[in-house]
């Protein structure tokens, strides 16, 4: 028999032992330090198409590098994919290259302390100036781009425009006189999709480029705490968004209704008009495959008539500060090779173009959706302008909610916008911006 | 914890001093444990790390701006901001509406299908497991059913109101209907439980209370109001404080069915805070869940305290 002191020493040795290892399975082991055959890649989102892309990318990388395997990981979409992607890079468990978004959301991830700087690979030189913006801090560049940039206006039905003869709206009055009559032809004017809540910051946010063209400081005053929602021009999305449920040119069933839904619609011209992102063409190419191109887009209409488009940047592939080594070098080769010739082919056999590429090596195809010709017009006519959230860091995380207010009667638009504006303020206060 | 070694453990109890009887002396004296202390250190040690810990840290990181990369501390501007949240107000009289309603219903249904389910009734097994089986299924899943079965359009419940004619609201997309919604689908998930507490209270009666009753003449109204509720304080009182609790820290099954919506109108203080947890604000979450846990207490400990203090003996 052991004495008790024996015995309470080894309990305590065991304990401390045991929550050792429980410490330790916290951080991963970076496995064999020589040959680095094996690399992580986390994907975009957990739906079919980022599945999808990450797993043809890792595939293709594979048969161009067979030395390397890439293993792919899905995370959630949204903000819980945001926060996920904050506890792996705070708890060093991120896989080696990840997909995320570019703008404000890259900025959250504190780049300089936690991602691998990228701005000496060969690639830097091809990618845009907007994306690069989008995708680095005053030390330095840290993602390659990974999918296209897209627009945010109106998606339509072109073949109804056609059947009723309309043309596509340029001011907010024609546009309400387009929808009066695709009313008063039976078919719904505007499809709203509040089953899915972040479609209903559309007006808003497809709206900032026209709020930047008639006052190219807003992003910045407002950053600054000097511009305000509540004030016009910026006011127009918040009573864009209320004259469509006041004039009632939505769908009944806008409370319910998902986005997934409202594009079967819009595809099959029950519904007509649908504000939205264009990057959702995927889905159409998937549900009415033979649909795609009669749909096209516009910009959201202006009260002076000079509407411009809203741009999106392309999302990043980033390199976390804990890759390194062996691994490193094969990470900067993979985040290299999804913009080589055979990553764009990868790029596009997985998803679709939404719209130009933001790296000068993928082009966009002759066979991409109707809506990507429509949106170089704006980008030929140099009628763009990005969108808020890669010039700005603050977005009040409740837009969506109080738009939904404002859309369903439930808020008035100024008030709304007066709402969204203390929104913010939260945002910024935590950001520890100046001047809140 | 007791520091005692197992062999003091032995001796204390085995003593007998003063005439006092070894049972009061031993309550005297604190607790005596039946293990020797060593045997509590793993338990000790998963306390600490999984319970203690955490709360503690919860408390120091609510006094934080904090990003998961770094925390700055900042005093109690996350309460402030908490507190002058415009949502904050709306969320709070949602809580309470929730919590009274959900438990309330709880209280009274459960009650009343106990006295059915206790009564000798054909089919009497099968009833009460249909009326127990919702609270084993998922409160996720049960969120998925209900909101797919209350669709305003293609939802099951609206199809048969139409087919009788009568109106089809938009049940968890109206906002001035959205809570009250939800609080039906809780209640239907948890009157399972409320009607099991009940039962055992009531066949926890001697039936000769009920019997001496109907010699005496008393009907059945008589002696549901003399006995039966007397009798199950006990039940009532915990179907209450588990209910309450339940609707005010409630958050799942509002979370799936609207997100707190439309707009923020079935928002409630959990998901306020969920929703700043979301957005990163990960110290103002955490004050929020500070709060909560201040507001669980303070409508729950006074009034357990009210309600075991007049506690019946059987």
């Amino acid at each position: 028999m052991f004495s008790r002191k024996t015995t309470v020493r080894a309990a305590a040795i065991l304990g401390g032992a045991a929550l050792m290892g429980l410490t330790l399975v916290g951080c991963s082991t970076s496995g064999s330090s020589g040959g680095a055959s094996t690399i992580r890649l986390m994907a975009g989102g957990n739906d079919p198409i980022a599945t999808k892309f990450a797993n043809t990318i890792a595939a293709d990388f594979h048969k161009a590098n067979p030395s390397v395997t890439v293993k792919v990981d899905t995370r959630p979409g949204g903000t819980d994919g945001d926060n996920l992607i904050k506890t792996k890079l705070s708890t060093g468990t991120m896989d080696d290259v990840f997909l995320y978004n570019s703008g404000s959301l890259f900025q959250a991830l504190h780049p300089d302390s936690q991602l691998v700087n990228l701005s000496d690979q060969p690639w830097v030189k091809d990618i845009t100036p907007d994306f690069k913006a989008a995708v680095s801090t005053s030390k330095g560049t840290y993602g390659a781009p990974n999918g296209t940039t897209f627009d945010g206006g109106v998606m339509y039905n072109k073949k109804v425009y056609e059947q009723l003869g309309l043309t596509v709206p340029k001011t907010w009055d024609e546009f309400i006189s387009n929808s009066e009559k695709i009313k008063a032809a039976g078919k719904t004017p505007v499809l709203v999709s509040y089953g899915d809540t972040w479609t209903s910051q559309l007006f808003v946010l497809a709206d900032f480029a026209n709020v930047s063209a008639q006052d190219p400081k807003w992003a910045d005053q407002y950053t600054a705490n000097k511009r305000k929602y509540a004030d016009e021009p910026a006011l127009a999305g918040f009573t864009h968004t209320q004259e469509i449920f006041d004039k009632k040119l939505m769908n009944k069933d806008y409370a319910s209704l998902t986005n997934v839904n409202a594009l079967k619609e819009l595809a099959t011209g029950a519904g007509v008009q649908y504000p939205m992102i264009t990057v959702v063409i995927g889905n159409v190419l998937q549900a009415n495959p033979g649909q795609v191109n009669d749909i096209g887009y516009f910009a959201m209409p202006t009260d002076s008539g000079d509407p411009q488009a809203t741009v999106w940047e392309a999302g990043g592939a980033y390199i976390p500060k804990t890759t390194t080594g062996d691994k490193l070098t094969a990470a900067k080769k993979l985040v290299a090779f999804i913009n080589s010739p055979q990553g764009c082919a990868a790029q596009l056999e997985a998803g679709t173009a939404a719209g130009p590429f933001a790296i000068s090596t993928c082009k966009v195809p002759a066979d991409a959706p109707a809506l990507v010709a429509d949106e170089l017009k704006y980008q030929d006519a140099k009628k763009t302008g990005l969108a808020l959230e890669f010039i700005s860091p603050i977005k009040g995380p409740n837009l969506e909610k109080i738009l939904i207010q404002v859309g369903s009667g439930i808020t008035k638009a100024p008030a709304g916008a007066a709402l969204y504006d203390n929104d913010v303020k939260a945002q910024a206060q935590q950001l520890g911006l100046k001047g809140w | 914890m007791s520091t005692a070694t197992p062999a003091t453990a032995i001796q204390a109890g085995d003593i007998v001093t003063e005439g006092h009887p070894p049972g009061k002396k031993k309550a005297r004296r604190g607790i005596k444990s039946y293990y020797p202390t060593w045997f509590f250190i793993p338990a000790l040690v998963l306390y600490v790390v999984f319970f203690a810990l955490p709360t503690f840290s919860s408390f120091y990181f609510s006094l934080t701006r904090w990003s998961l990369f770094d925390s700055t501390f900042i005093g109690f501007q996350n309460y402030v901001q908490f507190f002058s949240d415009p949502q904050l107000y709306t969320s709070f009289i949602h809580t309470l509406v929730y919590a009274v309603i959900t438990s309330g219903a709880k209280v009274i249904i459960g009650f009343f299908l106990a006295l059915l389910l206790t009564a000798p009734i054909i089919g009497r097994g099968y009833l009460r497991a249909v009326v127990f089986f919702p609270v084993l299924l998922s409160t996720i899943g049960v969120g998925i059913m209900w909101k797919a079965l209350l669709d305003p359009f293609h939802g099951m419940v609206n199809a048969v109101l139409g087919f009788f004619g009568l109106p089809q609201p938009g049940w968890l997309t109206d906002p001035n209907l959205a809570l009250y919604s939800i609080a039906g689908i809780d209640i239907w998930k948890g009157i399972g439980i409320a009607t099991l507490i009940f039962m055992a209270g009531i066949v926890a009666i001697p039936t000769e209370y009920f019997e001496a009753a109907r010699i005496d003449g008393a009907g059945a109204w008589k002696i549901m109001r003399q006995i039966t509720i007397p009798l199950t304080r006990g039940a009532t009182a915990t179907v209450i404080i588990l209910s309450l609790i339940g609707g005010l820290r409630s958050f799942d099954i509002i979370w799936v069915t609207t997100g707190g919506g439309p707009g923020f109108t079935s928002d409630v203080l959990a998901s306020v805070i969920y929703k700043q947890y979301q957005a990163g604000f990960f110290g103002l979450s955490t004050a929020g869940n500070v709060v909560l846990f201040l507001l669980v207490t303070a409508i729950m400990v006074p009034l357990s305290y009210f309600l075991n203090r007049k506690q019946v003996e059987l």
